[in-house]
């Protein structure tokens, strides 16, 4: 009997009262504590970069781990709310020199997207990639700050 | 079932904590000289790397310096475990030449086999 995973191509939103899910992402886990950042999607395997979105007041944080890649190779870009991050990173020609005796890391082409949790100000974004892993800061955009609402007693 | 994390105890003088590990993903290959190792460890910098060989054994430690995002979790895959691994070498490998750089999360190690043990041509004379 085999058990094939069920992958979700892309994530887009978060829904955390999900049951049936959190019984398959605690199968899933047992699998993927090697490597938290890679998936199977039925019998062929691709890449999928662990993926952290935090917010403070004035910005939306999105974290992605990216190891081994260089920073033209990494592709970010915002479209109606989504935040998309894709790229390839290529094989070495190093590998092909001689046998290769455990081959574990990804290859390839790969593509995260998150919707973001609230309007951001595209024109402010900066992203940062460092020790392989890529630092995404969305300012939010004004409106979507949240404003404390006077109460007024007559 | 899960063996490959690890949790190890860690004895300092304030007492016992429980340390995670995860084992980071590796490509192995045979080069001119010997062998290369790549270890996947998003996080770590030079300064968090302990490679040790003993008896054999390599151990490779990666110890994440990457800061905690700000703010409050939306949405959080990753995991903040250290990471560790420990490889046998064969025996031809020379310790004592091994070399070790990391780029961009990714440790590459290279390990030449001993001088000795190598093909050598033999000349007719």
């Amino acid at each position: 009997m085999s058990l094939i995973r069920y992958q979700p191509p892309e994530l887009s939103t978060w829904t955390p009262f999900d049951g049936l899910s959190s019984l398959r992402d605690d199968l899933n886990r047992l699998f993927d504590f090697t490597f938290p950042g890679t998936r199977e999607t039925g019998l062929f395997t691709g890449w999928s970069p662990a993926l952290d979105v935090h917010q403070d007041k004035d910005n939306v944080f999105v974290k992605c781990e990216l190891p081994g890649m260089k920073k033209e190779e990494i592709d970010i870009s915002l479209h109606d709310g989504m935040l998309s991050i894709s790229g390839e990173r290529k094989h070495e020609s190093e590998h092909k020199e001689g046998e290769s005796f455990r081959s574990e890391r990804y290859f390839g082409k790969f593509h995260r997207s998150i919707a973001l949790p609230t309007a951001v100000d595209a024109g402010k974004v900066k992203a940062a990639y460092k020790d392989g892993i890529l630092t995404v800061t969305l300012p939010k955009a004004e409106e979507a700050k949240p404003k404390q609402i006077e109460v007024s007693v007559s | 079932m899960n063996t490959l994390t690890k949790t190890e105890d860690r004895t300092s003088a304030n007492g016992t904590r429980q340390v995670s590990y995860v084992s980071p993903a590796a490509n192995i290959w045979e080069t001119t000289d010997g062998y290369a190792l790549q270890a996947e460890m998003p996080g770590v910098s030079k300064d968090g790397l302990e490679i040790t060989v003993e008896n054999n054994e390599l151990t490779i430690v990666g110890r994440r310096s990457d800061e905690a995002l700000k703010g409050d979790v939306v949405y959080r895959e990753s995991r903040a475990w250290d990471y560790k691994r420990v490889f046998e070498l064969d025996p031809s490998i020379d310790a004592a030449k091994i070399t070790a750089k990391i780029e961009q999360g990714v440790l590459t190690l290279t390990l030449p086999k001993a001088e000795a043990v190598k093909p050598r041509k033999i000349t007719i004379s």
